[in-house]
């Protein structure tokens, strides 16, 4: 998703990472994780897919992904789709460990919370559900966005909703969907933030596009490219 | 997804003073939970045993079930299995004919809504009445619960002096007070006149021969006390171990439900009334349930399913069922817990669209008091219904189209060209959000995504193409 | 009947054989704090007085026994044969009937009575609840049927919440047909989640802790 409708979100992630210290590595091959096959039940479809996924990543020292749902889907649901193949699996355990959402490598494992960012705006943040309930993220981004410059983060009430987005939920159940995302888009306007940030495309892109529809001026950002910002 | 579902979801959607009785109500029993888990220190850890208790319970479902009616019987009660709907309305029907009996007063029970039991028994002359205020109401109204534990959740005061107007035949009363009191005059009258008594059981209790009974009003206690036969109708999955094991329970059930730290009366009934107890029923007996519980045994991970101590907590958090409300599932259970049991009672073939009615956010397993991974069992249920109509020869184009999906993504220099020869399709305007498409790209997905928000337009350049330029 | 097909489905799915034992379940948690009387007795007042029940507190039994009659003011009673109550005299108060043993003319007398009096058997400082066991002493009604209901508790009888009352009272069956744990008035919200008491239940209640 990055890839073909976010570029500047991988471009701002590389930076970041750069900054900071890493060398980045775009192992061409990769397309997708198998989320939204795994989501609407196509088991096979999705193992392809993952199998797939398994062969580009492996060789490589620490993988980092500007998604929860993506990292959520490797870390926790690989191995349900392998429990009957033993050797895939043993393959899958090993590559869990080295697969990261961006924010939590930033704070966990390269040990940074300044990135030397500044952004001098009212934000408020989302936090994607996958994210927050399987990879348990809500520290993190927030003590990142503490420490941009300029920033000023107002959380919205109610908190942790979902915004709607699901895969393939959204467009299958597009009413409901749009009315969670209506919901969502009236927590964000309360706290008067001109920029919503999150971790993850598919959510941002839910987002901007129920405030595009209703004609805001409220714009989305990913985690990355605040980060970024100079 | 059927006609009936869409149909049902679009009207709950579109009735804008429904959308906020849902809404409204909802967040007031999610936030009293969140404010009363909050006090609780030893919240997580509850959670976890109350979780290994059920499992432990479910693994021997057959060894605690026998315990129990052995002390059911050794108090002088009498356990009776039923396999169905039918069994149990023959069940009831045989012994109210034996006892004489007329009128049967009832307390809350989504096991009996299951069974239709109060339809049955009227069929057969019998009036049963429900005692609970939002169930009476209802049932007045010929509805089914709305909410698990607030049934009455989608009336206002002026639905309910409708009703009362037009069923009771009193004059409009649209205070909630006094249509309070309306049913309670009413109901008086029914207890004390009621021949038989039938409750549900929040918890059948193995090594007492006890059922535990959760409530607020007080309609549970007249129900089980008033009347001379005093009948449970349960789930068999309702059995714990041990009388101690309420202290874990209880402790979880109402802060889950509604945000009290106790329910106002909690029951614990073992049997008839003893010798020298000035009142009580005579005759004491539990239906055990099965309509289709043992279906859902034999799969590890579904079997949790039968975990549930019907709090609603994953209703009151779940941003599905806060838009779509209880009627727009096809069965007496709603929201999270209805979307997993429904499609295991019934068959996937029932509503296949139900697994995939959610976003999968996980709040709902997130609250469960008994840890039940509804996520991961709306994700089985999800592939179970593409397995069916595989079988079935159904819904061959999807299939197709995944299995395409699958095919281009393992073949990354074509996806990169298809991905080229989309960008180069889509209408580029000034970098704003698209929000409608040429003819030739307005394919369902896409057509249904334009019905509620706008789509992001085309980069010029991918990602790889722009890393590649680094 | 479908006993031994629904025992015989449930074994088979499970894998298991009749008579089969079983590992011994977790064990139960129990868990009870070391809380002093004055404190419970705070915990008691506070938890009643915020589900909009009343409480007193009494130094002696004729005190509990002013307090009773003061409550009463006029209004029509009924009595449980709690011998604690006995023991303070409520039984001799003006408007007070006690003693039934039928069951008839007790139902007739609480449907009819404006409040209903009883001891209990435990009471549960961190929720402010009463426990009642159906006994000789104590029978169903009188806490459920008149429109009020006043508890008289010695001090000694507060427990410190459930995990006590289960440590306490492990068997309950054993003693009793029925225990009723009582928390607040009885209420409902079932009609747009506003808060009503004394649907069913009484909806005023008043606890007279004794000692």
């Amino acid at each position: 998703m990055v890839d073909q409708l976010f570029p500047k979100v991988g471009i701002a992630m590389a930076e970041v990472l750069e900054r900071v210290g890493y060398s980045i590595d775009f192992p061409e091959n990769q397309t997708c994780c198998g989320q939204p096959a795994f989501n609407s039940g196509y088991r096979a479809e999705a193992r392809t897919v993952a199998r797939h996924f398994l062969d580009t990543f492996e060789g490589c020292e620490r993988i980092v992904a500007p998604s929860g749902s993506c990292t959520a889907m490797v870390t926790h649901h690989f191995a349900e789709l392998f429990e009957k193949e033993p050797e895939t699996l043993a393959r899958v355990h090993a590559l869990e460990k080295r697969v990261w959402e961006f924010a939590t490598f930033l704070t966990d494992v390269a040990g940074v919370e300044d990135v030397g960012a500044r952004f001098p705006q009212v934000v408020t943040f989302h936090d994607g559900c996958h994210a927050l309930r399987e990879l348990g993220i809500r520290a993190a981004p927030r003590r990142l966005l503490a420490n941009v410059r300029g920033l000023e983060l107002r959380e919205m009430l109610p908190a942790e909703e979902c915004c709607g987005f699901g895969g393939t939920f959204a467009v299958k159940f597009a009413e409901l969907s749009g009315a969670m995302a209506r919901t969502k888009i009236e927590a964000i306007l309360q706290t008067g933030a001109g920029t919503v940030v999150s971790l993850d495309p598919s959510c941002l892109m839910q987002i901007q596009g129920a405030l595009s529809r209703a004609g805001s001026p409220v714009r989305t950002m990913h985690l990355a490219e605040v980060l970024a910002s100079r | 997804m059927s006609v009936e579902f869409d149909q049902k979801i679009h009207d709950t959607l579109a009735d804008a003073n429904l959308q906020l009785a849902i809404y409204g109500s909802t967040a007031r029993l999610k936030q009293g939970r969140i404010d009363r888990v909050g006090e609780l220190p030893d919240y997580q850890e509850l959670r976890t045993q109350a979780n290994a208790i059920k499992k432990h319970t479910i693994e021997n479902l057959d060894y605690y079930l026998e315990e129990f009616e052995r002390n059911v019987e050794a108090r002088g009660g009498k356990v009776v299995y039923c396999k169905d709907a039918t069994e149990v309305a023959d069940f009831v029907l045989g012994l109210a004919k034996e006892k004489d009996a007329h009128l049967i007063v009832k307390s809350k029970s989504m096991t009996t809504e299951e069974v239709d039991l109060n339809e049955r028994l009227e069929h057969h002359g019998l009036e049963s009445v429900e005692t609970d205020l939002g169930e009476y109401i209802l049932q007045l109204a010929h509805e089914k619960p709305y909410h698990i534990v607030a049934p009455a959740l989608h009336k206002t005061r002026y639905d309910v002096a409708d009703i009362f107007t037009e069923r009771l035949h009193v004059a409009r009363e649209t205070v909630i007070e006094k249509q309070t009191a309306i049913a309670r005059a009413v109901l008086r009258e029914k207890f004390l006149a009621a021949d038989i008594g039938i409750s549900g059981a929040n918890f059948l209790v193995a090594d007492s021969g006890a059922v535990a009974i959760i409530e607020n009003e007080g309609n549970a206690r007249l129900t089980t006390s008033a009347p001379k036969v005093h009948i449970t109708v349960a789930g068999i999955e309702k059995v714990i171990p041990r009388a101690q094991d309420l202290a874990t329970f209880l402790k979880l059930l109402a802060r889950s439900a509604t945000g009290q730290l106790l329910s106002v009366y909690a029951s614990f009934l073992a049997g008839p009334r003893r010798a020298g107890e000035v009142d009580g029923p005579d005759e004491f007996y539990v239906v055990l349930l099965d309509n289709g519980r043992t279906k859902l045994l034999p799969d590890r991970a579904k079997r949790q399913s039968l975990y549930c101590i019907r709090c609603g907590a994953c209703l009151n958090t779940c941003p599905v069922y806060r838009k779509i409300g209880g009627h727009s599932f096809p069965w007496v259970y709603s929201g999270p817990i209805g979307a997993i049991l429904t499609p295991q009672f019934m068959g996937v073939a029932h509503e296949p669209a139900l697994p995939f009615a959610s976003s999968l956010c996980g709040a709902c397993g997130e609250v469960c008091p008994v840890k039940i991974d509804i996520p991961k069992i709306l994700l089985e249920l999800r592939s179970d219904v593409r397995k069916s109509e595989a079988r079935e020869k159904q819904n061959r184009l999807e299939k197709l189209a995944f299995r395409g999906f699958a095919w281009l993504v393992t073949h990354p220099a074509l996806y990169e060209m298809a991905g080229r020869i989309a960008a180069s399709m889509a209408p580029s305007e000034d970098g704003g959000w698209i929000s409608r498409v040429p003819p030739l790209m307005n394919l369902p997905p896409v057509k249904a995504w334009l019905s509620q928000r706008d789509l992001p337009p085309p980069p010029r350049k991918s990602f790889r193409e722009l890393w590649r330029q680094r | 009947m479908s006993r031994e097909n629904i025992l015989h489905r449930i074994r088979t799915a499970l894998g298991r054989s009749a008579g089969q034992a079983v590992a011994e379940p977790p064990a139960a948690r129990i868990l009870v704090p070391e809380v002093d009387m004055e404190t419970r007795i705070a915990s008691m007042r506070t938890r009643i007085e915020a589900l909009a029940g009343k409480t007193f507190r009494a130094a002696s039994q004729e005190e509990a026994r002013s307090i009773v009659a003061a409550e009463l003011e006029g209004k029509t009673a009924v009595a449980s044969n709690a011998p604690y109550l006995a023991e303070c005299g409520i039984g001799e108060l003006a408007g007070v009937r006690c003693g039934i043993t039928d069951r008839e003319e007790l139902r007739e007398v609480c449907a009819a009575a404006d409040v209903g009096i009883t001891s209990a058997d435990y009471a549960l400082a961190d929720t402010g609840t009463l426990v009642i066991l159906a006994s000789p002493a104590e029978a169903r009604l009188v806490s459920l049927l008149p429109p009020a209901h006043i508890a008289v508790v010695p001090r000694e009888r507060i427990l410190t919440g459930l995990d006590e009352l289960f440590a306490v009272v492990p068997h309950p069956a054993e003693a009793t047909s029925s225990m009723v744990l009582i928390t607040g008035p009885s209420r409902t919200a079932d009609i747009e989640q506003f808060l009503v008491r004394g649907v069913h239940g009484p909806g005023a209640i008043s606890v007279v802790i004794v000692g």
